[in-house]
């Protein structure tokens, strides 16, 4: 499938933020399309975290924009972003450890359908079923009632891919969704990921340092070094760019 | 004019001592991150131990100053004991159990100073070659007050010195930045720890002595000293010790200036500023938390400060069994009027109001992960809301037990408005200004609300006034609101308010708001302490400003902690085991505090995730299989 063809779920242009002198990201631009993953690749301090806090709203760019399905979404709080339909993980889990992993997804569900503001019903009794189906396809089913407090940290990232689904996003942003994982159970869960976005259909940004994941999986790649992007294009096209390859040479063993 | 530079000396007097109290907290918690309540404690005891050693040294000039040096250096090493025989164990247990244990020391340090000193007010004697005045610009000023305006600056740059030009300085500011990285270097932390702990006590120490002079030793010091204290370092930015002393010359000047200015007539209006000296340092935190939430000279904390409650087991809902107990409760509660004494029936209603009063609080500091410092500000604003409602409104004394708790809820969402903007200690020291701003109105507007000797004759209608019959309205308000508030806990709005504690991150990801779910349970949590305000007032026939004074306040965090933050039944238990104990002890001996402080002080290292969560962690593990640890000290991992 060529880019072009697909429909752009995300348009970014121009984007820039510096915190005092660094200048983390500067005028980056990409588009995602529907049913596309997109890696993000680049050394650690490229930016790439920064990238996406700026696609969800955690932070605020110093300029460019942000276009979700044409619409700018610069400036809105990234629970107004998520309600525009896009879901994301952390490079550092986030999981509610006081919940088990079933009521994490139910948390998520219940804000989806809008009922965080009722004070009566039970809410381990919502949405159970839909929560368990959302869990079943990340292969979390068995540990549903296990407190996330206590969970490997390879589920953990399972349990977030979950509730990251669970608004059915148009748009995933996962950051290192398998960092801290074995390398078999990387490629299983991007596997996973890719499955469920031809699936539905999604467009998915992720950012990857196992170049074995991000060759398999991602359909086309951008290099992000030093804040700036300095290659983009179709993995085999990337992989051959002397500039990426003087930029990785040698930095390819972390992450 | 000269009057005007007086008070401005006045003020700069003032703020020496003030910045003397509260250095040594901040240095303290810079270090440890011990918000260390025993620190007025200390100053108190630095009054005391000056007044014996001067008076066996005798008023020379040396038995005065090496009384004061002296009495300083025996509250350092007290200091440095408490540190290696208390809190040294509880570093790794959640903030609030640190807090507790600190409240205990206040307790036990005031029976003990009871003790030795007896109850009455010692003044000690003037400083030799102090002991005159000079004049300024015509007005006599007194030399040692001039002395001790040289005092703090003198003690900054001291300190500044030793934390900027030897290696123990760089090792504590170390600690200061970054915890971690201390223990990297391979420091012996304990010993860093110790002794910051004992420079913190003895510069407090030394506050205390120097005061010698200028007033008596007195057995309320210990509250005063750290309410003060509390509000520079906060003001200042906790852990900033040059932030403290801009802090203490804010608040000694503003001070100055309110009773400078007297009462002044704006408009054919009278205020009167010096009222308003009671609360204006309050009122200038309130303030600055607004505009700066981390205080002057303040940086963001580099941990999470939130509740620092124990990582808790998924909360289980509501099974068969639990409603069983619940009803088996409640059934044995209401046969207690037939049962018990008369007397048993007066401490039960009292058990039944701070039971609700101690579940409301446990709703915002568990579920909500908010510590306040200033819960009893709605207790007493439904106490008075009530009461003022029937004395003043004529109001049917049915109408006033709901629109009392209304006016809480009212005052929360206002106050809720600003408190929820900050987190972790900052937040709690909001919550406490705002108490402080409400108490004060409280206890000065005599017109309105009767001021210090607040309002007698609240009595309930005939029909409730049997205390049988009163004794059921309050279960039946305790219970439904018990009941709601658990519901609520379960509730998706419940849950959506323990996932902004657990990870704001991650609540804000999936599209929720968190500062609107903090203010809602706020305003909820206000409601129902509203409703245990309005009922301790009926219960008595009268109340005063104490309904909503710190020691509420204070009395509340007592009772959900022992009870357990994170356990629903906890404040029940919590409530019903403080109020028994203390008026159990408090008719038997006259030293219930030290009782009191010593019981605390072993719950807290025996059990510290409180009684009910204790049991629950027992129970907990052995059938669900939940791995060790998991509830327990360790932080949360957010
Ligand atoms: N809040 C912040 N304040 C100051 N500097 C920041 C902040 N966040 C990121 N930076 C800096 O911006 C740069 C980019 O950081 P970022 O976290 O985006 O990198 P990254 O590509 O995600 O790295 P990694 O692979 O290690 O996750 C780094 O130099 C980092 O130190
Ligand atoms: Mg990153």
């Amino acid at each position: 499938m060529e880019a072009a063809a697909r429909m752009t779920v995300l348009a970014v242009e121009n984007l820039s933020k510096s915190f005092g002198g660094v200048h983390a990201v500067r005028n980056v631009s990409f588009a995602v399309g529907a049913g596309e993953l997109l890696a993000l690749i680049g050394p650690n301090g490229a930016g790439k975290t920064t990238c996406f806090n700026m696609l969800n709203g955690q932070i605020r760019p110093d300029s460019g924009s942000v276009r979700l399905g044409g619409r700018e979404i610069v400036g809105l709080a990234p629970r107004a972003v998520w309600r525009l339909g896009v879901g994301r993980t952390f490079q550092i889990t986030a999981t509610f450890a006081s919940m088990t992993v079933r009521e994490n997804v139910q948390m998520a569900l219940l804000s989806h359908h809008r009922r965080v503001s009722s004070w009566w019903p039970r809410a381990a009794r919502l949405y159970r079923e839909e929560a368990d189906r959302l869990l079943e396809r990340v292969g979390m089913a068995e540990q549903a009632e296990r407190a996330c407090s206590v969970l490997a940290y390879g589920d953990l990232k399972r349990v977030e891919l979950a509730v990251a689904l669970a608004n059915a996003p148009r748009l995933l942003l996962m950051d290192e969704p398998t960092a801290g994982m074995a390398p078999k159970e990387r490629i299983a869960l991007m596997a996973l990921t890719a499955e469920i976005v031809r699936e539905r259909g999604l467009a998915v940004l992720f950012t990857e340092h196992d170049m074995d994941v991000v060759f398999t999986h991602a359909d086309r790649i951008i290099v992000l070094n030093r804040g700036t992007l300095i290659a983009a294009g179709r993995p085999a096209d990337v992989r051959a760019d002397a500039e990426v390859q003087a930029v990785y040479l040698g930095s390819r063993g972390h992450g | 004019m000269a009057s005007i530079v007086a008070q401005f000396l006045n003020g700069l007097a003032s703020a020496s001592t003030l910045f003397l109290i509260a250095v040594g907290l901040s240095l303290i918690f810079g270090v440890t991150r011990i918000v260390n309540f025993a620190h007025g404690s200390l100053y108190m005891l630095g009054l005391y131990a000056a007044y014996s050693l001067i008076d066996r040294f005798g008023p020379t000039p040396l038995g005065f100053w090496g009384g004061v040096i002296g009495a300083a250096l025996l509250v350092g090493a007290l200091g440095a004991l408490v540190e290696v025989a208390i809190l040294r164990r509880i570093y790794r247990a959640p903030e609030l159990f640190q807090l507790l244990a600190t409240f205990a020391l206040v307790l036990v340090i005031r029976d003990a100073v009871l003790w030795h000193w007896g109850p009455e007010d010692l003044l000690g004697p003037r400083a030799p070659g102090f002991a005159g005045s000079v004049a300024i610009l015509g007005k006599p000023f007194p030399e040692y007050d001039l002395l001790l305006i040289a005092v703090g600056p003198l003690v900054l740059v001291l300190l500044w010195l030793l934390l900027n030009r030897t290696r123990w300085g760089t090792l504590v500011r170390a600690a200061t930045q970054d915890r971690e990285m201390v223990g990297a270097l391979g420091v012996n932390e304990r010993w860093l720890f110790t002794g910051v702990f004992a420079l913190g006590a003895f510069l407090a120490g030394l506050g205390g002595a120097l005061q010698i002079p200028r007033e008596p030793a007195q057995l309320f010091l210990d509250l005063t000293a750290i309410s003060d204290a509390f509000v520079v370092v906060v003001v200042g930015g906790m852990g900033s010790i040059p932030g403290a002393f801009l802090a203490a010359l804010l608040i000694g000047e503003i001070k100055a200036l309110c009773i400078g200015l007297g009462t002044v007539t704006v408009g054919g209006v009278a205020i009167s500023f010096s009222k308003l000296t009671l609360v204006v340092e309050f009122i200038v935190m309130a303030i600055v938390l607004i505009v700066r939430p981390y205080g002057l000279l303040g940086k963001p904390l580099a941990m999470q400060r939130g509740a620092g409650a124990p990582v808790e087991l998924p909360a289980r809902p509501d099974g068969r069994a639990m409603a069983l107990a619940g009803l088996a409760v409640l059934a044995a509660l209401a046969a207690l009027p037939a049962a018990g004494t008369p007397y048993a029936v007066v401490l039960a209603i009292d058990i039944l109001v701070f039971a609700l009063f101690a579940a409301s609080l446990q709703f915002i500091m568990g579920p909500a992960g908010m510590v306040s410092f200033g819960h009893a500000a709605y207790f007493g604003l439904g106490a008075y809301g009530a009461a003022l409602l029937l004395k003043r409104a004529g109001l049917p004394m049915e109408a006033t037990l709901a629109l009392g708790p209304l006016v809480a809820a009212l005052g929360a969402a206002l106050f809720g408005a600003f408190v929820v903007r900050l987190s972790g200690v900052y937040l709690a020291m909001l919550t406490l200004a705002f108490a402080q701003i409400v108490w004060s109105i409280a206890f000065q507007w005599d017109a309105f609300t009767g001021g210090s000797n607040g309002l007698v004759g609240v009595w309930p209608s005939g029909w409730l006034s049997g205390k049988t019959a009163f004794y059921f309205l309050t279960l039946a308000c305790v219970a439904a609101g018990v009941f709601l508030l658990r519901r609520i806990h379960f509730s998706p709005y419940g849950y959506a308010l323990r996932a902004g504690r657990d990870s704001p991150l991650r609540a804000d990801a999936i599209g929720l708001d968190i500062g609107r779910l903090q203010w809602v349970a706020f305003v909820i949590a206000g409601a129902f302490a509203g409703v245990a305000g309005a009922l301790a007032g009926y219960s008595k026939g009268s109340i005063s400003p104490e309904v909503m004074a710190v020691s509420r306040s204070v009395d509340g965090l007592v009772m959900v902690l022992l009870g357990g933050v994170q356990t629903l039944s906890g404040p029940l238990v919590g409530a019903a085991a403080f109020t028994w104990l203390q008026d159990t002890i408090a008719r038997n001996t006259e030293y219930w505090r030290a009782i009191l402080g010593a019981t605390i002080l072993f719950i807290v290292l025996a059990f510290p995730q409180g009684i009910v969560g204790q049991l629950a962690a027992w129970l907990g593990s052995r059938d669900r299989g939940a791995p060790e640890g998991m509830v327990g000290w360790r932080r949360r991992r957010a």
